[in-house]
């Protein structure tokens, strides 16, 4: 401590000068050199950026062809053919919807992602306004989509296809799956005995087999299930096959959430007289799911990935639609442009649902003062 | 409710409807009475309509003739042989490739789960945009992405070659291996032999500080009793070392090992997919471990290789396991992506089988058996090394 900062004015020596002047550099020391080690992995991760990055560049950029209503320009290039995207981007996103009716479709997704991006702002969260936000939102798109009035010919959802139909899906998913999953939860956590063995084999069987195995038995097997002449709607069951997927993982979470509520909340409600329902819906179950955000979060952002396994049974998400619309022989060898477009259409939504609920979590954080 | 005080207890109060023992025993018998109704009715349901589809029943197409050819097999598998043996071969192609999946991914997760904790900026910005990008993406779209690139790769004869005997082209991967010797069983023994060699001193040096304070190093013997051993029986076999060279015969190669191009993607696909999401559970769990630990370990002056080996990893292995184990079984489960680019997996075969014989109960049941069986198996191994590494309290 004798030649440290805090005998410089007793002293009248001057503060050691800083190890770098020039910001640059010194950042470059404290955040790349700090070590010999690190300055060999600085080294490493320097020879490989440098053999990697310039080839990616050459393809994705310098050679590339970014705009060419014909396939042979795209031929005669090295590159990559972003054209592709260009000439493709309709069916991509609609899928095999009547080509003049694409902009309903627009419509449709716009609206509804305006009304998740409001659901998502905390001024608006009051039933007052988000229930009728919603409400609009559940008719106007149903009607831009169905079409039959106002002059919109009809169009049957066997047509649907592209972003629109992986949105219903993945609303559909957490709209049945949510409900769900929290009743599950509570009956895992049941004292009746058969309430809580129901539950339990519900949910780790489910858990224990791929989503794929789910959607199969909602196609092939469901059918078998109902009496003659009954029927149901594919997309409906596939929904209803990736919400109970999505309900088994969720309840999960929510359990753990249940499980973190101790015990004096409970008696603490027994003693104001409130019932098994009002005890769960007013004091357990707001506490439990604020505490399991980040992981309903997540399985969220999973249920959002999941709509691509539709691809296996032929369903026209945006993923089946690429897929499909990319058999075409001219445009045939670019379906890797097309799939890193509709890769980075997922990232997107994914990547702002992840930081949306980091942001969540921090303003719970804030809000929890005991 | 002034006047309660006043009323006597009403009647109903001691009706035993009102008692919560017998409402909870009638909700129960209500549940159950709700569930045989339903498994009654679909059973019936199913019967009668296989029965007007004329569907046969039963487990009898498992012993006939499948009469579809697969790819790859782990076992001698001919398109006269039963179902059943079908079944097994897409079982056993399942099991091979969630193995290495789940080996690769750890491998990569973990290297990158610490490359994101590392100080070094570059480092950590390569990590964190790997994860970013990786676990964002649909793991479908991994899989399908890479069985499209692999068929755009070169054709056999202007194959890449990364190094000396391997190629990779639009029909896989073959690499150079060593042919088959007399000594390899040995060799095998022997390395077994090692590694429960280093088992046994770990916990002798382990007892021996606890007894007397003394340290014994594990790391540097514990490598040379793993790696020594096989050498020297390598050795004593004369060194016997032949490559089997893949070389370009036609249109194709023959020898060394091959790997199928569906195989690669399905890997690369699955392994891309798990490796981020393992990255962020390492992370979290280095990150867990309180600053005061490793201060602390300091202070006491622990050398920075004890501090991670006796300090930071058992604390954080205890954050890194329950997580990483529910990652392997998604990678098991998302192996049934093959279906997709048309790697022979289980769920392929069984689809197969699906549409063949129409069963499609007897189909997706063997399937949803498998996969259940295969978690099962992945949690109670996880779960006794999970006891292994938990808090002991003494």
């Amino acid at each position: 401590m004798t030649d440290s900062s805090l005998s410089k004015n007793t002293t009248g020596r001057r503060p050691p000068p800083p190890t770098e002047r020039i910001p640059v550099l010194r950042w470059i020391k404290e955040n790349l050199a700090q070590t010999p080690f690190n300055m060999l992995v600085t080294a490493i991760c320097l020879v490989v950026l440098f053999y990697a990055l310039p080839s990616f560049l050459e393809w994705g950029v310098i050679d590339a062809t970014f705009f060419a209503t014909d396939h042979t320009v795209c031929r005669e290039a090295t590159g990559a053919c972003w054209a592709v995207i260009g000439e493709k981007h309709r069916p991509m996103l609609f899928g095999v919807y009547p080509y003049e009716e694409h902009w309903r479709l627009l419509t449709a997704v716009i609206i509804y992602i305006s009304a998740v991006i409001m659901t998502m702002i905390p001024l608006f969260w009051k039933y007052r306004i988000l229930v009728p936000v919603w409400l609009f939102t559940l008719a106007s798109t149903l009607t831009l989509m169905w079409g039959g009035v106002l002059g919109m010919p009809q169009v049957d959802n066997s047509q649907w296809g592209g972003l629109p139909l992986t949105l219903i899906l993945f609303s559909g998913t957490l709209v049945i799956g949510f409900p769900l999953a929290i009743v599950l939860a509570l009956g895992r956590r049941s004292t009746m005995p058969a309430v809580k063995a129901v539950s339990v084999v519900f949910i780790e069987s489910l858990r224990g087999v791929p989503l794929i195995t789910i959607l199969f038995v909602a196609v092939n097997v469901f059918p078998l299930f109902l009496p003659q002449g009954l029927e149901f709607d594919k997309l409906l069951r596939v929904m209803v096959g990736m919400a109970i997927f999505f309900a088994c993982y969720q309840a999960e979470v929510i359990r753990g959430g249940l499980q973190a509520i101790s015990r004096g909340q409970y008696e603490a409600a027994e003693a104001l007289g409130l019932g098994y329902w009002q005890t769960m819906t007013r004091i357990i179950l707001p506490q439990a799911l604020r505490i399991s955000l980040p992981g309903i979060v997540n399985h969220i952002i999973a249920a959002f990935k999941n709509t691509s396994f539709v691809l296996i049974i032929g369903l026209f998400d945006m993923l089946t639609a690429t897929t499909a619309v990319m058999q075409d022989p001219e445009w045939r060898r670019f379906t890797i442009e097309a799939y890193l477009c509709v890769g980075f259409i997922y990232f997107c939504f994914c990547f702002a649902l992840s930081k949306y609920s980091q942001l969540v979590e921090r303003w719970l954080g804030e809000g929890k003062k005991f | 409710m002034k006047v309660a005080t006043t009323m006597a207890p009403r009647k109903t109060d001691e009706s035993i409807f009102y008692s919560k023992a017998f409402r909870a025993l009638a909700y129960q018998a209500a549940l159950c009475a709700g569930l045989a109704f339903l498994a009654w009715s679909l059973y019936a349901n199913v019967n009668e309509n296989l029965a007007r589809q004329g569907i046969a029943t039963g487990w009898g197409f498992l012993t006939t003739s499948s009469g579809f050819d697969i790819g790859e097999a782990l076992i001698e598998y001919s398109a006269a042989d039963t179902y059943g043996r079908a079944l097994v071969v897409g079982i056993l192609n399942t099991l091979q490739v969630a193995f290495f999946g789940i080996i690769f991914a750890t491998i990569l997760g973990v290297f990158m789960g610490v490359a994101r904790v590392s100080r070094n900026w570059l480092l950590s910005t390569i990590a964190s945009w790997y994860v970013e990008i990786c676990r964002n993406v649909p793991v479908v779209l991994h899989v399908i992405f890479w069985g499209t690139v692999i068929h755009l790769l070169p054709k056999p004869r202007q194959a890449l070659i990364p190094f000396d005997g391997a190629y990779i082209m639009n029909r896989g991967v073959v690499l150079p291996v060593p042919e088959a010797d007399p000594a390899h069983p040995w060799i095998g023994a022997a390395f077994v032999a090692g590694i429960l060699g280093v088992f046994y001193l770990r916990k002798w040096a382990q007892r021996r500080r606890e007894l007397t304070g003394q340290y014994i190093p594990v790391l540097w013997p514990g490598l040379a009793l793993i790696f020594a051993p096989p050498v020297a029986v390598w050795l004593a076999f004369g060194a016997p070392l032949v490559w089997d060279v893949p070389v370009l015969r036609g249109f194709n190669f023959r020898g060394g090992m091959e790997l199928s191009p569906e195989f690669i993607a399905l890997l690369v696909g699955i392994t891309a997919y798990t490796g981020a999401f393992i990255a962020e559970i390492v992370r979290a769990g280095i990150q867990s471990v309180p600053a005061g630990q490793i201060e602390a370990a300091r202070a006491i002056g622990l050398r920075q290789s004890f501090i991670m080996r006796y300090v930071t990893m058992p604390q954080a292995l205890r954050v890194i396991v329950p997580p990483t184990t529910s990652q392997y079984l998604s990678l098991t489960k998302n192996s049934s992506l093959g279906v997709l680019i048309g790697y022979p997996d289980l769920v392929n075969i069984g689809n197969t089988t699906l549409n063949q014989t129409g069963q499609a109960v007897e189909a997706i049941a063997v399937m949803m058996i498998v996969y259940l069986s295969i978690s099962v198996s992945i949690s109670i191994c996880m779960n006794i090394y999970n006891r292994v590494v938990a808090i002991k309290e003494r």
